[in-house]
């Protein structure tokens, strides 16, 4: 990966516009274009350069899962406003929003599943709904996930992506941190294996819980995995960050993961992780 | 119309004008100018400012960090040092000593009183390796049946390069899990800035109290302003949104009780909010005492599981 992902514009209100973004289906690695068709054939994934687009929640499940076996659960869970959150427009408004433009309920879709005959509960994030962010909703959906996994004695199969906490739920937000790191332990507790697959960018408060905690962790290629951003560290402490910082190269160099598998190649390891396991 | 409805609907016609496109620069402008300003001397009623006030407080530079209220409180206080793999984290310390007559484990962030202090201590945001001691002290204080008490002050974990290559957010992560595996008493105390997964990493406990004056909060007002309203200037106004005090906390379930603090704020009387602290933390570890360690991990767990607002 050439791409380094270090950015260290200052945001103001009165800066100049950004300059303009490339179009969802140029690969910002290597700047081959794609038609919709050609990118969902390849799983999102350049065939020039191998950079890794985001993977929708849906088409993710539709990939990993045996045809026809996934079974939605929690569907009804919706967040609500607890603190009549309002920025520069209410959070009611955004919800609504990114309900419409992603067809989703929440950040996270779960869902018992087969793969390669394997049942397993699934729990995917999908980055497109507020930048799959966790809140109340998230956190209940991920927990009823792994109490679903336990009862039925499967395998939870995580995917993440995330930015981190909602902060339009405040403290609230926060508080999904221990309550999902509790459902991973009584997960750990019944014996229930967890294998979780880090997708860019899986950062600050999901990476600080439960997706931290898998029995076999794996991350996508080039995906940010870290605690706090390039942008906030080098703003912050005005240090000279290393070319690979945060992406899951490093993240393995350091001993965080136990590999680095292709998004081509995963439904093939999952399959044998689950077999050792069963 | 109450105030609520009067703000809500401002909000509502605000963000309204706000989304025509076609007429940004015309008109509307004015119109949106109004209403923000109307909306603005709505913000700063009284319950904002005293949310202000409670971020100011928290943060004040003579305010009572962990060690002083350490030598309060405890006797034979033995400080344990080190998280015998890499280093030895000043930003939180970690030891043994005697509460009411009891051993007791105690974990607390540490911000540092002078220049030199501040930066050896990283204003009191730990490495991981600072997590990775309170887990060790954990373990201790499980493995001997010693009640663990938290107290909480960090603006966050540290945001460094090396604190992320030595895995941040996997360490603050595992320490939750240790703090929902223990099954002996635990108690929390936020004792000035709570500030995110920093702090949330020692606070997973039976009983969490926030004193009176403290906050508690998923990002710093001021990193909450310049992402959603892309000026960190506007800090005063994220605080009144996300509403870091005690009492807010306290109603939302995510703390367990409030404990006070002399008039105008812990700083003005140490002693005296020490003798409160302590009063606090013996009644909590007191109502504990008698549930089984097996009892307390589930309850523990039940209540954390409990927490957030959904439909």
């Amino acid at each position: 990966m050439s791409e380094t992902r270090i950015d260290v514009q200052v945001e103001h209100k009165h800066a100049p516009p950004p300059e303009t973004a490339k179009h969802p289906n140029t690969c910002p690695t290597c700047g081959s274009h794609y038609r919709d068709d050609e990118l969902a054939g390849a799983l999102w994934v350049c065939g020039h350069c191998g950079h890794h687009f985001p993977m929708r929640a849906r088409a993710r499940i539709e990939w990993y899962a045996d045809e026809g076996s996934f079974a939605e659960e929690a569907m009804d869970v919706r967040s609500e406003d607890p603190l009549s959150f309002f920025d520069l427009r209410p959070y009611s408004e955004r919800l609504a929003e990114a309900e419409l433009n992603t067809g989703l309920g929440e950040a996270i879709v779960v869902g018992q599943a087969s793969l390669d005959d394997h049942p397993i509960e699934l729990a995917v994030m999908d980055f497109a709904f507020m930048g799959g962010s966790m809140g109340s909703a998230v956190g209940e959906k991920f927990s009823r996930a792994c109490d679903a996994a336990v009862e039925r004695g499967v395998p939870l199969v995580s995917v993440t992506s995330s930015g981190g906490a909602r902060m339009q739920e405040g403290i609230l937000s926060l508080m999904q941190l221990p309550k999902t790191v509790c459902a991973v332990e009584d997960l750990h507790d019944a014996g229930v294996p967890m294998i979780t697959v880090m997708t860019h960018p899986t950062t600050a408060g999901v990476l600080a819980s439960f997706a931290s905690l898998g029995d076999v962790t794996i991350a996508e290629p080039g995906a940010l995995i870290a605690f706090t951003g390039p942008r906030v560290v080098q703003q912050t402490t005005r240090e000279k960050l290393p070319d690979d910082f945060g992406l899951a190269e490093q993240n393995l160099r350091f001993g965080h993961l136990d590999g680095i598998v292709p998004r081509g190649e995963q439904r093939e390891y999952l399959s044998r992780v689950l077999r050792l396991f069963s | 119309m109450t105030e609520r409805e009067t703000e809500l609907n401002l909000r509502q016609r605000l963000s309204g004008l706000s989304r025509l496109p076609l007429l940004r620069g015309a008109k509307v402008d004015g119109e949106a100018d109004r209403l923000q300003s109307q909306l603005d001397r709505l913000a700063t009623d009284a319950g904002d400012e005293a949310i202000w006030r409670s971020v100011e407080l928290a943060r004040h530079p003579e305010r009572p960090y962990t060690l002083d209220y350490v030598e309060r409180l405890l006797e034979d206080w033995v400080e344990l040092h080190g998280d015998r793999g890499r280093a030895d984290d000043g930003a939180l310390v970690t030891g043994l000593g005697r509460l009411d007559g009891r051993t007791v484990a105690l974990v607390g962030h540490q911000k540092g009183r002078d220049v030199k202090e501040r930066i050896d201590r990283q204003f009191g945001m730990a490495y991981p390796e600072g997590y990775h001691k309170a887990m060790r002290v954990m373990e201790i204080a499980g493995r001997f049946g010693f009640p663990l008490v938290s107290l909480v002050d960090t603006p966050g974990a540290y945001p460094g390069v090396l604190a992320e290559q030595h895995g941040q957010g996997g360490a603050i992560a595992r320490s939750q899990a240790a703090m929902t595996r223990l099954e002996v008493p635990t108690v929390a105390c936020i004792i000035g800035e709570g500030g995110s997964g920093g702090a949330v990493a020692i606070a997973v406990a039976d009983r969490v109290l926030m004193q009176e004056n403290a906050i508690y909060s998923v990002i710093t007002p001021e990193g909450c302003a310049a992402i959603l309203w892309r000026d960190a200037g506007e800090a005063k106004k994220a605080a009144a949104a996300f509403k870091p005090d005690a009492q807010h906390c306290l109603d939302l379930g995510v703390i367990d009780g409030i404990v006070p603090e002399p008039g105008g704020g812990a700083h003005l009387d140490p002693a005296l909010a020490a003798a409160q602290l302590r009063a606090a933390l013996v009644e909590a570890l007191e109502e504990l005492d008698d549930v089984p360690g097996d009892e307390l991990r589930r309850r523990r767990r039940a209540k954390f599981r409990g927490m957030g607002v959904f439909a």
